[in-house]
């Protein structure tokens, strides 16, 4: 297999009013092409650190982050920006969908921002929303969905520029247990058959059970 | 670009507040500049009407009709000079008119125009004792056909047909004959009593080919330094109190388009602040700062156009409400364009307070720092 991400060494620091908080201490990590891996850690460990490292929202003050066969460790805001709008996905954990954007629209939108494919776009958000079991919702705004759908349009919205690779930040913090389920079981059936690379930050061991692999983390320290 | 219209469409409501306050703006801005206009017009119309290029004041005068005197032999240097294709001389009394119909006191304030180059929309002069009046006098009861008294001497013109756009010094104008105009000069201004062949000032036509700016130079070079030749519009902007009335309106919509900057400013500040977090969430995805921006800007510009047409439409039947002769009010196409080029500018100025915050927004706050 292909390595979609590869961390080496990763170090993120923090300045704290004079201290310095180590987020993320040395962290090694590989995720192949295809596969999800859980990131488990209790509050404060470093998840949303490491996920933001390897989504590009994030550089870090040492090591080095390969995502797609790209090393974006000394990316520029403006280099990270283009690597975002082309390589990675993200789903977060507010679900944060445009809120005048019909569901449709909302994954366009990351067309508007890309490369405006204009009718390829179109026909893709088509077949996600078919894929999601959206297309009759296509128009709703996320108002009129239920928190499942918003979840799932967001779902959607983070492979409409296929990816190579994808990042939950909690996906289902903020739904029932059996939801919750349900949108993992959605995203291993959608990425399954994508080779789209995931990382899935929750604190709910349950989750995990969707997963290919588990990586923990406690303060900043991976354990794999 | 997309994304910033469609939240126009869909969610109008945001925006009421801004439109309304700037459609109040919008139309103060347009008033006061139609008022400008108005007033300008009303105290220049009869100078402007002029159809020549230049204005021969003498070069004491101070480009005042009043204090101005061309005589016979300045006149024929004037009209000998290379250039001048034709001179007519011009002269102005200011009185009060006796109506009929009116009270005693009840005077209509005019400016009397002895001319002989026809101004434009005005007729060959008339005969003895006979004066086209500017239309504005409809106001003060003048009709076709009367008998005016002018001035203390009580001078008699009878009125034979109305001109339009002629005012002067915000009176109605009357257009005599140079002879006509004399009589009634000597009648009611004895010490201003002026020769036969004597004017306050000369309207000079230019030949075809000649450049206007060299006559003007070749006319006060040929007559020693005792002329001075404007054009229409310097003779226009030298009329006492213009540059004045332009200056202290410009300066209260100067002011009036600042307030609009701050309105804009703080509406877009306020909206910004509250799309923080959605301004996370799409530069996360891949959007530029100057692709949000970019969106604000689109924001504002289509929420002021708005409020510019509204308040175009609002001022136009503000001057047509308003009954001529009341107030110099005058809103013209050119100041509604105007007005809006300005408020557009001022909405992008208004914008631009925002840019630092929108080019702070940090993607990684879509996804929280620390966990």
């Amino acid at each position: 297999m292909t390595a979609t991400l590869e961390l080496r060494a990763v170090r993120k620091v923090y300045e704290v009013a004079d201290t310095e908080v180590v987020a993320l201490d040395h962290a090694e990590l590989t995720i192949e092409r295809g596969e999800i891996v859980a990131l488990v850690g209790p509050s404060g460990s470093g998840k949303t650190t490491l996920c933001s490292i390897a989504g590009g929202l994030l550089t870090p003050t040492s090591g080095t982050v390969n995502v797609g066969g790209q090393d974006i460790s000394g990316y520029s805001p403006k280099q990270l920006t283009a690597f975002r709008q082309e390589k990675v996905g993200f789903v977060f954990q507010a679900v944060n969908l445009v809120p005048f954007l019909t569901a449709r629209e909302n994954l366009l939108v990351v067309d508007e921002l890309g490369r405006r494919t204009g009718t390829a776009a179109r026909r893709r958000a088509e077949e996600l929303l078919d894929d999601l079991g959206l297309a009759d919702r296509a128009q709703n705004l996320p108002a009129q969905l239920s928190g499942g759908q918003r979840q799932r349009v967001a779902i959607g919205r983070s492979l409409m520029n296929e990816p190579d690779l994808v990042l939950f930040d909690e996906p289902t913090s903020a739904l029932d247990t059996h939801l919750g389920e349900q949108v993992m079981a959605l995203i291993r059936s959608e990425l399954n058959g994508r080779g789209t690379a995931a990382v899935v930050v929750t604190h709910d061991d349950r989750m995990s059970q969707y997963c290919d692999r588990v990586v923990r983390i406690v303060d900043g320290v991976l354990t794999q | 670009m997309r994304l910033a219209l469609r939240e126009l469409l869909r969610r109008p409501g945001r925006f009421v507040t801004a439109t309304i306050i700037l459609t109040l703006v919008a139309v103060l801005v347009m008033f006061l500049g139609g008022l400008l206009d108005g007033l300008i017009r009303s105290s220049t119309d009869a100078v402007r009407a002029q159809d020549g290029d230049l204005i021969v004041y003498s070069s004491t005068a101070q480009s005042s009709f009043l204090r101005s005197r061309i005589d016979a032999d300045t006149r024929a240097t004037v009209g000998a000079v290379p250039g001048v294709a034709v001179s007519g001389g011009l002269g102005l009394v200011q009185l009060g008119a006796r109506v009929p119909g009116n009270g005693p006191r009840d005077l209509a304030a005019t400016a009397l125009f002895g001319y002989e180059l026809a101004p434009v929309g005005v007729p060959d002069p008339p005969g003895p004792g006979e004066v086209f009046a500017d239309d504005v006098l409809r106001a003060d009861g003048v009709e076709v056909g009367m008998e005016i008294l002018l001035g203390p001497a009580r001078s008699a013109v009878t009125v034979i047909g109305f001109v339009a756009d002629t005012t002067y010094s915000g009176q109605g104008s009357l257009w005599a004959s140079a002879a006509t105009w004399r009589e009634v000069l000597a009648a009611n201004r004895p010490d201003e009593q002026l020769g036969d062949d004597v004017f306050q000032a000369l309207v000079v036509r230019a030949a075809d080919d000649a450049d206007v700016a060299e006559v003007a130079a070749a006319i006060d070079a040929a007559s020693a330094g005792a002329t001075e030749s404007l054009t229409i519009t310097q003779a226009v902007d030298a009329i006492p109190g213009v540059e004045q009335q332009r200056s202290t309106f410009n300066q209260i919509i100067g002011v009036t388009i600042a307030i609009a900057v701050v309105v804009v400013a703080l509406f877009f500040a306020l909206l910004t602040v509250e799309r923080l977090g959605l301004y996370g969430v799409l530069k996360a995805i891949g959007a530029r700062s100057r692709t949000l921006f970019a969106g604000l800007v689109v924001q504002a510009l289509v929420v002021t156009a708005g409020a510019v047409i509204i308040a175009g439409g609002l001022a136009l039947l503000l001057d047509a409400a308003i009954p001529p002769g009341s107030i110099p009010l005058d809103i013209s196409p050119r100041r509604i364009l105007t007005s809006a080029v300005l408020l557009l500018g001022a909405a992008v100025v208004g914008c631009a307070f925002s840019l630092r915050r929108v080019l702070r927004v940090d993607p990684a706050s879509a996804i929280g720092t620390i966990s």
